[in-house]
């Protein structure tokens, strides 16, 4: 089953460039078709999944692959897992149906998008280290085809500093991963988590510094996040969806799978440092989002802010025995998986802002409400979950947050929720600089969205608004996945 | 020197042999295709001494089902002690077969610029594939020198072969530096031959063993001296810095196909030798070349990745990139050489894995670069540009083979470089690992600028050039290997760890 769920979009794209013809609509819509299927899959999965029994479910196996270096294939969920397979599902179809305005190379294009979308799923499937390293690595490939070909601006730039950032990140973490398998002798990750990893080969703290690099990168947090305004703003829209909604979550997958699952001590040891880098992150990265004048550099930089929030729930483990609760943990979880199709949804909306009116640039912009109704309530969903009003998931995920670390760390706590203020600070300037204030006789010819490009709004709304009324769907599941783990931290 | 004898050097004879027949039928009149046809045909004589011989000393079942117990690996001395059959040789020979028929069949359109010399071409490729077998099977000094000696001068003729001026000057590079070389390695092995009074490997390996027993090598410097300048000797061979110098002009002067048999082969030989050597011979030293190896290899990765960022000619940068990758192998080399008495199990196959796998992706490398060549005639990047439209099946399979090079999955590059990282870090060779991760990262810039060129910018002109049925052949035949041993490893992993049970 769940190989099924990884290779199908792989399979998608081996079709799309040996058997499909050079006919734009064709490619697109078995794309779509493709994309649909892998969405209903998702679901199954995710439903499939039974979060009251918790541990590790649907597994695919083959023991015998390297057995020199007992590599396996091993492909399994748990409750960390399953509703970023879920995600994905989503965000790839959302994905494929925004990019419907690509004019070039259309074949390969479709093909990098599947196969990107294989590489993720991949990371968020496997349970062997080796194999979750190759995927990690695997969707390097695509993206760097991604943005340097169909991106815009200094696209060859980014896509090289994307690229360059993301290896190194992963060089540290081979390192590591390669120190903790000829200590413990296994690349199980179902069973490095309830193995005392102190006693390696090299200092565990140096490892988990090793892992947290090559997460951190990813995530990303300040200082390492620099790679992302670029590749967010030069990338095509549909990579930027796929990037903000799930590439970056594969960073604070990690963090919670193994630096804080694997290094439980190591991890509560670090947690002021890493509640002080997740405020940092998310001051510095708000404040830097209200400089912004480029509609879509502006929602790259609010990710900075808003993945800073993850490490913070993260960092709730500093809590003292008897204030220690999942829920911080949880919120992380929760506010991946709510940044997913937030962002996602705000850059779908960007990416379509720009596609009618040729412009990013603020300033440029405004009155589009009245030309384009439905893109701007889509638009305003997206922005009022961005700064976590009730009722969308952005909220449910944020209170989460805050409840899970205020005991951990109350000033620190205190100073994250100047970010929020920010954040509508910024969200709603530019939600209004935009949508509203007086029309412009420039943007009088302005239609509003399509029916194919209202698929990917209306379901990534869908998402923004099923999460936010009902959080624990997915939050329940999410809680199953960190009990997996948490007696652990408690011991 | 018994029939038995012949019959365990079968390999190298019938090489040889072939050769000969290459030259008759050069002589004969006939039709054009007989002189690669009989080559690349009768390349399957040797072949199939080498699978028979496997036999001898190795149970091909148990490779394909492994409930059966492995019998014990073991050696057959030949030749009054100077040769050895055995799996470890016997894998290098399958090694420089597989690879003199990949380089012939790529060459097929290629040699038509030879026009008479077509003939010597092939002639020259597989004498010096037979000193290669001589050195993987070697265990005496002298024998070794002979047969690196007669690897080395068929490759300065074919360096020379392209005619023009830069191939002229790369052949006598390679000839006086080669030749310095050998004096260097040549000196080495009087100055042990001096200490230890042997020049067979086993016996070496007593005589060190009864002197050294507790004592660092350093303190007995006749020796010290003499093992260094072997290691520049061989050095030189695997193209690893300090010892490269000749490597990029080389590279860039001789005729490809001749570039993509040196880069693979004469390499791999080098390492047959050196392992041979060091594993067999100084046995009892070996911590000391851990740090030598390591050191080797630190300075020949960085350099090399380092100054392949400015290249501007494909075949200079591929020159580096042999340098860095000699710096890898030299990681797994390092960590095979500081091993305890745990953790042989890990280290010793993967060099080993390391050498196929870079020799299938460098092929393919090369043998793509030839293929693209025949269309653009000109070995700048910039060249390249708009290759992913102009030749999309070709781009793929040099972006395939680049990739391995960097090191990114799916591609067997990969899995390499995690084994060979595996065994440093089993080692205790960490901070050699780092470093090997960080030049991995380096890599990917100048290798990825190559894939930029042919996938983004605009295409010169879109002239479509005949296809040659036989390099396309052994593009194809590369570059899927690269993928298929990069999802599939357990096969050669197996078959490199028990050819090297018997040497560790």
């Amino acid at each position: 089953m769940l190989t099924a769920v990884v290779f199908l979009p792989l399979a998608g794209a081996i079709t799309i460039i040996a058997l499909l013809g050079d006919n734009p609509r064709g490619v697109k819509w078995f794309a779509a078709g493709i994309g649909i299927a892998e969405f209903v899959l998702s679901i199954i999965v995710f439903a499939q999944y039974d979060h009251a029994a918790g541990g590790f479910q649907l597994a695919d196996r083959y023991v015998d692959w390297v057995p020199l270096m007992d590599i396996q294939y091993h492909l399994a969920i748990d409750g960390l897992s399953a509703p970023f397979i879920l995600l994905t599902g989503i965000l790839g179809l959302a994905a494929i149906y925004s990019s419907w305005s690509v004019a070039t190379r259309h074949k390969e294009y479709f093909a990098w998008l599947l196969v990107l979308q294989t590489a993720v799923m991949g990371v968020f499937a496997a349970q062997d280290f080796i194999l979750f390293f190759i995927f990690w690595e695997l969707e390097l490939i695509p993206m760097f085809f991604l943005i340097s070909i169909w991106g815009s601006g200094r696209k060859e730039y980014s896509a090289m500093k994307f690229l360059l950032f993301t290896f190194t990140g992963s060089a540290f973490m081979l390192v590591g991963l390669l120190t903790v398998f000829f200590s413990v002798n296994t690349f199980d990750m179902t069973q490095l988590v309830g193995m005392d990893l102190n006693d390696l080969l090299l200092p565990s703290q140096l490892v988990f510094a090793f892992f947290f690099i090559g997460f951190a990168i990813k995530l990303p947090i300040w200082p390492f996040h620099t790679w992302l305004p670029d590749a967010h703003t030069d990338a095509p829209t549909a990579v930027s969806v796929m990037l903000a909604g799930v590439l970056l979550k594969m960073g604070g997958y990690g963090l919670l799978r193994i630096n804080v699952s694997m290094f439980p001590d190591v991890a509560m040891d670090a947690a002021v440092p890493m509640a002080i880098l997740a405020v940092i992150s998310i001051l510095y990265g708000a404040m830097v989002t209200f400089r912004q004048s480029d509609l879509k550099r502006l929602v790259a930089n609010s990710s900075v802010s808003h993945m800073g929030f993850v490490l913070l729930g993260i960092s709730s483990i500093g809590a003292t025995a008897g204030n220690l609760s999942p829920v911080g943990l949880t919120g992380a979880a929760m506010q991946m998986f709510s940044h997913g199709v937030v962002t996602g949804l705000l850059f779908v909306m960007v990416g379509v802002i720009y596609d009618k009116a040729h412009t990013r640039h603020i300033p440029d912009l405004g009155g589009l409400a009245t030309r384009m109704p439905i893109a701007a309530v889509a638009f305003l969903v997206a922005g009022l979950a961005a700064l976590g009003l009730p009722g969308t998931s952005g909220f449910a995920a944020e209170i989460m947050i805050f409840l899970g670390t205020f005991p951990a760390h109350g000033v620190i706590t205190a100073l994250a929720t100047i970010g929020v203020l920010l954040a509508a600070g910024y969200v709603l300037w530019m939600v209004q600089r935009t949508l509203f204030g007086p029309q412009r006789e420039r943007w009088a010819q302005l239609t509003d969205v399509s029916a194919v490009e209202a698929v990917a709004p209306m379901l990534l709304m869908a998402a923004i608004l099923i999460v936010g009324i009902y959080p624990a769907i997915v939050s329940d599941v999410f809680r199953a996945g960190v009990n997996d783990f948490f007696p652990r931290l408690m011991g | 020197m018994s029939p038995h004898d012949i019959y365990l050097l079968s390999p190298e004879i019938s090489l040889a042999a072939v050769a000969f027949m290459v030259v008759l039928a050069d002589m004969v009149n006939g039709p054009k295709n007989l002189v690669p046809g009989v080559a690349i045909v009768g390349l399957a004589i040797p072949l199939f001494f080498i699978v028979l011989l496997w036999g001898e000393v190795a149970d091909w079942w148990s490779l394909l089902d492994p409930q059966i117990g492995e019998r014990e690996g073991f050696s057959i001395p030949t030749l009054f002690g100077t040769l050895a059959v055995d799996r470890f040789a016997l894998f290098f020979k399958f090694l420089f077969i597989g690879s003199v028929g990949l380089v012939l069949m790529s060459s097929y359109g290629y040699v038509e610029r030879f026009s008479e010399r077509r003939g010597e071409f092939h002639v020259l490729i597989m004498l010096s594939a037979v000193g290669m077998m001589l050195m993987a099977a070697g265990t005496e000094l002298i024998t070794l020198y002979v047969a690196l000696e007669l690897s080395t001068l068929p490759l300065v003729a074919l360096a020379a072969f392209g005619g023009d001026r830069r191939s002229s000057e790369a052949g006598l590079k390679y000839l006086v530096l080669g030749a310095i070389a050998s004096a260097v390695l040549l000196y080495g092995m009087t100055l042990t031959f001096g200490f230890t009074g042997s020049t067979n490997l086993e016996a070496i390996a007593v005589a060190v063993g009864n002197v050294a027993d507790g004592t660092d090598v350093f303190g007995i410097p006749l020796l010290a001296v003499g093992i260094i300048l072997m290691v520049a000797g061989f050095g030189f061979k695997i193209a690893a810095v300090p010892f490269q110098g000749w490597v990029p002009d080389v590279y860039e002067g001789s005729p490809l196909p001749v570039t993509a048999f040196l880069s693979v082969a004469s390499k791999a030989a080098g390492f047959a030798v050196i392992i041979r050597v060091f594993f067999t011979a100084f046995e009892s030293l070996e911590v000391d070349w851990a740090l030598l190896f390591a050191g080797i290899a630190a300075v020949s990765m960085t350099i090399g990745n380092l100054v392949a960022i400015a290249q501007t000619n494909v075949k200079r940068l591929l020159a580096y990139s042999t340098i860095a990758h000699a710096g890898y192998m030299l990681v797994g080399l390092a960590a095979v050489a500081s091993r305890t008495t745990d953790n042989v199990s890990i280290g010793s196959g993967t060099l080993l894995f390391y050498l196929g796998a870079y020799a299938v992706t460098n092929l393919a490398a090369f043998f793509a670069i030839m293929a693209i060549m025949e269309r653009t005639r000109s070995e700048l990047i910039e060249s390249f540009a708009g290759m992913s439209q102009r030749a999309p099946w070709l781009a793929l399979a040099l972006s395939i083979a680049l990739l391995s090079l960097t090191g990114i999955p799916p591609t067997v590059g990969f899995m390499a470089k995690l084994f060979v990282f595996g065994a440093a870090i089993k080692a205790d060779l960490a901070w050699l690992v780092a470093l090997g991760a960080v030049n991995s990262v380096i890599s990917a810039y100048f290798y990825l600028r190559v894939i930029r060129v042919m996938y983004l910018a605009e295409p010169k002109d879109h002239e479509r050039s005949p296809r040659v049925i036989p390099l396309d052949i052994s593009v194809a035949v590369t570059a899927i290997a690269v993928i298929a041993l990069g999802v599939w490893p357990k096969a050669l992993l197996e078959i490199a760890d028990r050819a090297v049970q018997q040497i560790f």
